[in-house]
């Protein structure tokens, strides 16, 4: 299963060392926060206690987490939904062309994601492209606003992490023995049959890797909902920000960011095992191929 | 097989030609392959022979031609509409299937109800070994083993034909020997049509009731592999299969040939002018002196049961083979001359090439 994995390899040490200096220490200090309480006049009380996370559980900020979730996750899914049959077209491609193609596909990753998020108030304004655009076609009615709304903020979160999740799936679809699928067509399935039953569960690693990306990466954004969903619309990403740039409320800030790293840990726990488990089965179908 | 000549044949190629871009792959191909034989398509890499595997099996469509199977033209059926299976070089087994659900998979397609798919699978199951290893998943199996589990996932199927794309090209050559026969039982058992495609002369000697050899993707012989080796069609034919010699010389009006000095008259005739004798090394006999072609020994090479003495001639472009038994063989020294006959019954023509008339 795991050639050198086991073993500590001294090559990796700069990489560890980094991390460990500049991404677990501070984290940690900061999650440590989450046990305190905010001093009267901002500032940390060294008292030790669970009462942040106590806060976390009430339905107020329950609700928050819930409804980041829920945002998150129709990013991915929708991600995925759109990100699907564009890698699997570029799998069918001519092969010299592919790298033309998934140039293309990441292309918007190369731009500033503030500028590429402020382009979508733009298009979505209820002055915007997409309502004068509606306006040339003979809608006369009153102009949608869908700017600030839930809908914008799912938009603008696909849109920005579409381009990982066409790699993703690419990746396992580019890998795909084609002998597999005939072998299908061979045994008396048609295309349809072949791919629900062949290609679309030998390529879930790969939704899954994309999947958790955005979703993680969803339900942690603050930039994308503070930009597109305006003021009155928060997320866990939004609250925690708050906590700890107007509130003052570090510690409670970071008892919301503790629940939400743990999260993701999982998140990306349970992806990782199913990758290995892919890997596995593919490995052995290719060994002599 | 010559029984099965009065057969309807159950597969047809008729003037099969495949292009890619200005290349042919396949070029103007006519074969019948009839009912129960064991046929074995034979040839160099690049002669055609996986497309015309492929085109029977519906991967490919033909530039030109048609596909009968059974009288119906297949040609443009897709590859699940086809009443044929194939055995892919790389088995092709579904990873995150188990042996038993890569089985049942063909017959799930084909709306058995459950009761029948188990008992099909079961019985392919312990007709080919494999119940012990049914919960397996493809990754959990040895090379002969996969090899296995994707023949009996195309026989579960029982199809009127059975491609085999390179089937023991996988596997160690013990194994190969033993799933060469293991593979004519089936075969037998089974009362399907084999269809098979290998570079390996011997694999198709071994197993083959019939055999086509193609090369640049033309068919230059068929014929059963006793008719093949004993009497190839052409000089690629007889170097393809099995080891042959060939001397350079002429052939007389007389219909003798003559090289170097040395003639005999060869069993089949030919036409007078430059040609190429091809015969077999156990069709030549050694002396150490008498009549015959003049030549010195250049290698001698042991096999257990006989010895390959190879024989450096001016008549031979490289040294000619001559097979001995071991223990005759055993006073013979490299760099001695010794004198070459040939058994001209055994010994075949052909009209030399351009490049031999250059030489001579």
């Amino acid at each position: 299963m795991s050639y050198n994995a086991a073993r500590p390899n001294l090559l990796a040490a700069p990489a560890v060392l980094w991390l460990v200096a500049f991404m677990i220490v501070p984290c940690a200090l900061i999650l440590l926060f989450a046990f305190f309480e905010r001093g009267v006049f901002g500032g940390i009380d060294y008292n030790l206690n669970l009462d942040n996370f106590r806060r976390v559980a009430d339905p107020l900020y329950a609700g928050i987490f819930l409804r980041s979730a829920r945002i998150a996750l129709t990013a991915a899914g929708l991600a995925i939904l759109i990100a699907y049959p564009a890698a699997y077209a570029i799998t069918r491609a001519l092969p010299t062309r592919q790298p033309i193609l998934l140039f293309f596909a990441v292309l918007p990753f190369w731009s500033n994601y503030l500028i590429r998020t402020y382009a979508w108030i733009v298009l979505l304004n209820r002055e915007g492209l997409v309502n004068n655009l509606l306006r040339g076609l003979g809608y006369h009615g009153e102009p949608l606003s869908m700017l600030y709304t839930e809908g914008a903020v799912i938009t603008g979160l696909v849109y920005n992490y579409l381009p990982f999740v066409i790699l993703a799936i690419y990746s396992t679809l580019s890998k795909l023995n084609p002998e597999l699928i005939e072998a299908s067509r061979d045994l008396g399935a048609g295309p349809v049959r072949t791919f629900l039953r062949v290609t679309l569960p030998l390529s879930l690693s790969g939704v899954a890797a994309g999947g958790v990306f955005v979703f993680i990466l969803s339900i942690g954004n603050f930039v994308t909902p503070a930009l597109l969903g305006g003021g009155r619309f928060q997320m866990v990403g939004n609250l925690v920000y708050d906590q700890f740039l107007s509130a003052n409320d570090w510690p409670f800030g970071a008892a919301l960011g503790m629940v939400l790293i743990t999260l993701m840990i999982v998140l990306l726990m349970l992806q990782a095992h199913m990758t290995a488990r892919a890997s596995g089965e593919t490995r052995g179908a290719s060994a002599d191929a | 097989m010559t029984g099965s000549m009065t057969k309807k044949p159950l597969l047809t190629i008729k003037n099969v030609t495949k292009k890619f871009g200005p290349i042919a792959a396949v070029d103007g191909i006519d074969l019948d392959i009839y009912e129960n034989e064991f046929f074995a398509l034979l040839g160099p890499s690049g002669c055609g022979k996986t497309t015309l595997l492929r085109m029977i099996a519906g991967f490919e469509f033909p530039t030109s031609g048609a596909i009968l199977l059974s009288g119906q033209d297949i040609a443009p059926l897709p590859p699940e509409k086809r009443p044929l299976n194939l055995m892919f070089q790389s088995y092709a087994l579904f990873p995150h299937m188990t042996v038993r659900q890569n089985l049942a998979y063909g017959l799930e397609v084909e709306r058995l109800d459950k009761a029948e798919i188990r008992r099909r699978v079961d019985e392919t199951l312990a007709s080919t070994d494999l119940s012990e290893l049914a919960e397996r998943k493809p990754e959990q199996l040895s090379g002969g083993q996969k090899q296995r589990v994707a023949l009996a996932r195309a026989l579960v199927k029982k199809p009127k034909l059975l491609l085999l794309d390179e089937p023991l090209g996988a596997l160690d050559k013990k194994l190969r020997e033993r799933m060469q026969l293991e593979l004519k039982r089936l075969q037998h058992e089974a009362g399907i049509t084999f269809v098979i495609v290998t570079h390996d002369q011997e694999e198709a000697l071994v197993m083959a009731d019939r055999m086509a050899i193609l090369k640049s993707g033309r068919l230059l012989q068929v014929g059963s592999p006793e008719e093949v080796y004993e009497a190839p069609s052409d000089p690629f034919v007889a170097n393809f299969i099995g080891i042959m010699n060939f001397l350079k010389g002429r052939m007389e009006t007389d219909g003798a040939f003559t090289a170097e000095g040395h003639s005999l008259l060869p069993g089949a005739p030919a036409k007078a002018g430059l040609a190429l004798l091809a015969v077999r090394p156990e069709h030549v006999t050694l002396s150490a002196d008498g009549e015959g072609l003049a030549g010195v020994i250049s290698d001698i090479a042991y096999h257990g049961l006989d010895r390959v003495v190879h024989v450096r001639t001016a008549a031979s472009d490289g040294p000619v083979q001559v097979r001995v038994k071991a223990d005759e063989g055993r006073g013979l020294d490299i760099g001695s001359p010794v004198r070459l006959a040939f058994n001209a019954a055994k010994c075949r023509v052909f009209a030399a090439e351009g490049g031999l008339a250059a030489q001579s």
